[in-house]
């Protein structure tokens, strides 16, 4: 006891969140570090197109704009931001962050840059030391989608975080890692935690785990009590107060909205978790029913005791590769006899599609307001009002996604009657289908190095 | 008494790949032990019926009073290839919980969920 834990903020769960919520962070209170996530399972895809079309892009720009009105208070408080915003452009994401800081005057500033996680370029050589790189979900084998790989970038863990605040960075830029290592790198450079130390570097997953997902740990699409949740305008995200034992409270700055309480937290331990006994991650396996859990009141819930073990032998390898094409239409029918002419409407574009050669792979129907959302699970309800008609389609061909979303504008006068446009208007373009391609690979397979750039 | 599953517990609800998980959260200590015999993984897949395609696994967290369902090829192949209208699964707790279960009479249990 004595020595003050370590204040780790969220302020960011996924690309596309709040850019206002580092400001909020760094001037609500007092933070040690603040962490970003930025990569879902769907970002690096979309990151890996925009670094074709523009070497110097790639990365999560809006952390620049989170940063920029933040990066006076950062580096007059000497607060630490750690971020995967790299995503397939580490690099030059580091190098922004670098110029914004000598723009804004602040000279010497130092950049911690972690490499080594995209090994898009070195998969033919994986294949020829015997790597697989079988689909983890499925056992598929990776033949059958090695042409139309997109991108492939491995989870790296929290040690080259830490190497990188050891070597005296201010802001670390990653890649792709492991949204715990976030929290986990800074804590591993303050502690100095054992290689071997498994249960502290467990609760430093834990510890990430709840405040890497931004509001969801401190009120934010909280199903145990909304309505108690207040000023969700101004949500305060989440903070983890992180002791040397690895034992840690969740809280938030008092002057803002949102609730941290034992059952707010309990849903964000829950948040894309498998067996909750073997969490596994590259710096340790969690064990999620070791800790106890309490809630102390005043916006403040303290976990204690969490135990871990080794990380697993492999690393997770996320591969992205191109799977066809989607498009979707919708018409709004009203009352009444909706759901017949949503039917029959269904009906009438397979059997436009059929006559036009226009290829389907499979669809799917949603009556959006009777049953769309939860299929079979929404019971029958009485005469709607009004329904939604969505149709969605996949298929190999691109000019079919396309010609499908030409169909239906005409059906507002040719089809069934009692139908508006609704929210999918004109004629929708088609998307291509990036999909997920888990698999795994030798810890020796990606070799993380780390360096420091300074303003 | 049979109850929605929503007066007892609450819930949150994610995806990795074609695999969504479903916490499901007692909302009171004594509602731990009718969750925990009433909500088998066998129901949970009879309850999503065609939309999971896969095997239900069912874990417990005694120290949450909560259970963790992870429900394989449930996403239509996943969230970024999934034509339903929810492709990541993050209302698929919401959807357990309409789920009617058998509740001792003398618990004292208030109504939360509208009546269908």
């Amino acid at each position: 006891m004595g020595e003050a834990p370590l204040r780790i903020a969220g302020a960011s769960g996924f690309w596309g969140d709040r850019n206002d919520a580092l400001l909020d962070q760094v001037r609500g209170g007092p933070v040690d570090v603040v962490m970003l996530d930025y990569l879902a399972e769907i970002t690096m895809s979309i990151l890996r197109v925009k670094k074709m079309r523009d070497p110097q892009g790639g990365y999560a720009g809006d952390f620049l704009k989170a940063l920029q009105p933040a990066l006076g208070d950062v580096v007059a408080r000497g607060i630490r931001v750690v971020t995967n915003a790299g995503g397939m452009n580490p690099r030059a994401c580091a190098e922004a962050v670098v110029k914004q800081a000598r723009e804004a005057g602040h000279r010497g500033l130092r950049v911690g840059l972690v490499t080594g996680d995209d090994v898009v370029d070195r998969l033919g050589e994986l294949l020829a030391q015997g790597v697989e790189l079988a689909n983890l979900d499925t056992g598929a084998p990776f033949s059958t989608i090695r042409e139309r790989v997109a991108s492939a970038n491995v989870y790296l863990g929290a040690d080259p975080i830490a190497e990188a605040i050891r070597a005296g960075a201010q802001v670390v830029v990653t890649g792709r890692c492991t949204d715990s290592a976030l929290a986990l790198g800074p804590l591993l450079a303050h502690y100095g935690w054992a290689a071997d130390d498994w249960s502290r570097r467990a609760a430093g997953v834990v510890a990430g785990h709840v405040i890497e997902c931004g509001g969801q740990a401190s009120g934010g699409n909280f199903c145990g009590g909304w309505e108690s949740v207040p000023d969700l305008a101004n949500l305060g995200y989440p903070i983890a107060e992180v002791e040397a034992s690895g034992d840690f409270v969740v809280t938030k700055h008092p002057g803002l909205g949102g609730r941290v309480s034992a059952a707010v937290v309990k849903e964000q331990l829950l948040y894309e978790i498998g067996d909750p006994r073997a969490y596994q991650t590259p710096d340790a396996t969690a064990d999620f029913t070791s800790f106890a859990l309490e809630d102390l009141g005043g916006d403040r819930v303290r976990i204690a005791g969490v135990r871990g073990g080794p990380p697993p032998d492999h690393l997770k390898v996320s591969i992205s590769y191109q799977d066809g094409w989607t498009n979707a239409v919708g018409l709004t029918f009203v009352w009444p006899h909706a759901i017949e002419r949503a039917k029959a409407t269904e009906r009438i574009l397979l059997e436009r599609c059929a006559k036009l050669g226009i290829e389907i792979d499979e669809h799917h129907v949603d009556w959006i307001g009777v049953s769309g959302a939860h299929g079979p699970m929404a019971p029958p309800r009485a005469e709607p009002n009004e329904v939604l008609f969505r149709m969605a389609i996949r298929t190999r061909d691109r000019d079919s996604a396309k010609r499908f979303g030409e169909e239906v504008a005409p059906l507002v006068l040719s089809g069934v009657p009692g139908a508006c446009s609704g929210l999918l208007t004109g004629r929708p373009d088609p998307r291509p289908i990036v999909n997920f391609w888990p698999a795994l690979v030798p810890r020796a397979a990606a070799q993380a190095s780390v360096e420091v750039l300074e303003s | 008494m049979r109850r929605p599953l929503y007066d007892l517990a609450h819930t949150r609800a994610g995806d990795k790949g074609d695999v969504c998980n479903i916490g499901i959260i007692a909302r009171r200590p004594a509602y731990w032990p009718v969750i925990q015999r009433e909500v088998s993984a066998e129901r949970v897949k009879a309850w999503f019926g065609d939309w999971c395609r896969g095997p239900v696994e069912r874990y417990e967290l005694p120290n949450l009073e909560a259970l963790n369902f992870v429900l394989r090829r449930s996403l239509d192949g996943g969230g970024l290839v999934s034509l339903r209208l929810d492709t990541q699964g993050k209302t698929y707790g919401y959807a357990l919980l309409r789920m009617q279960i058998e509740v001792p009479d003398d618990l004292d249990v208030p109504r939360l969920a509208p009546l269908d």
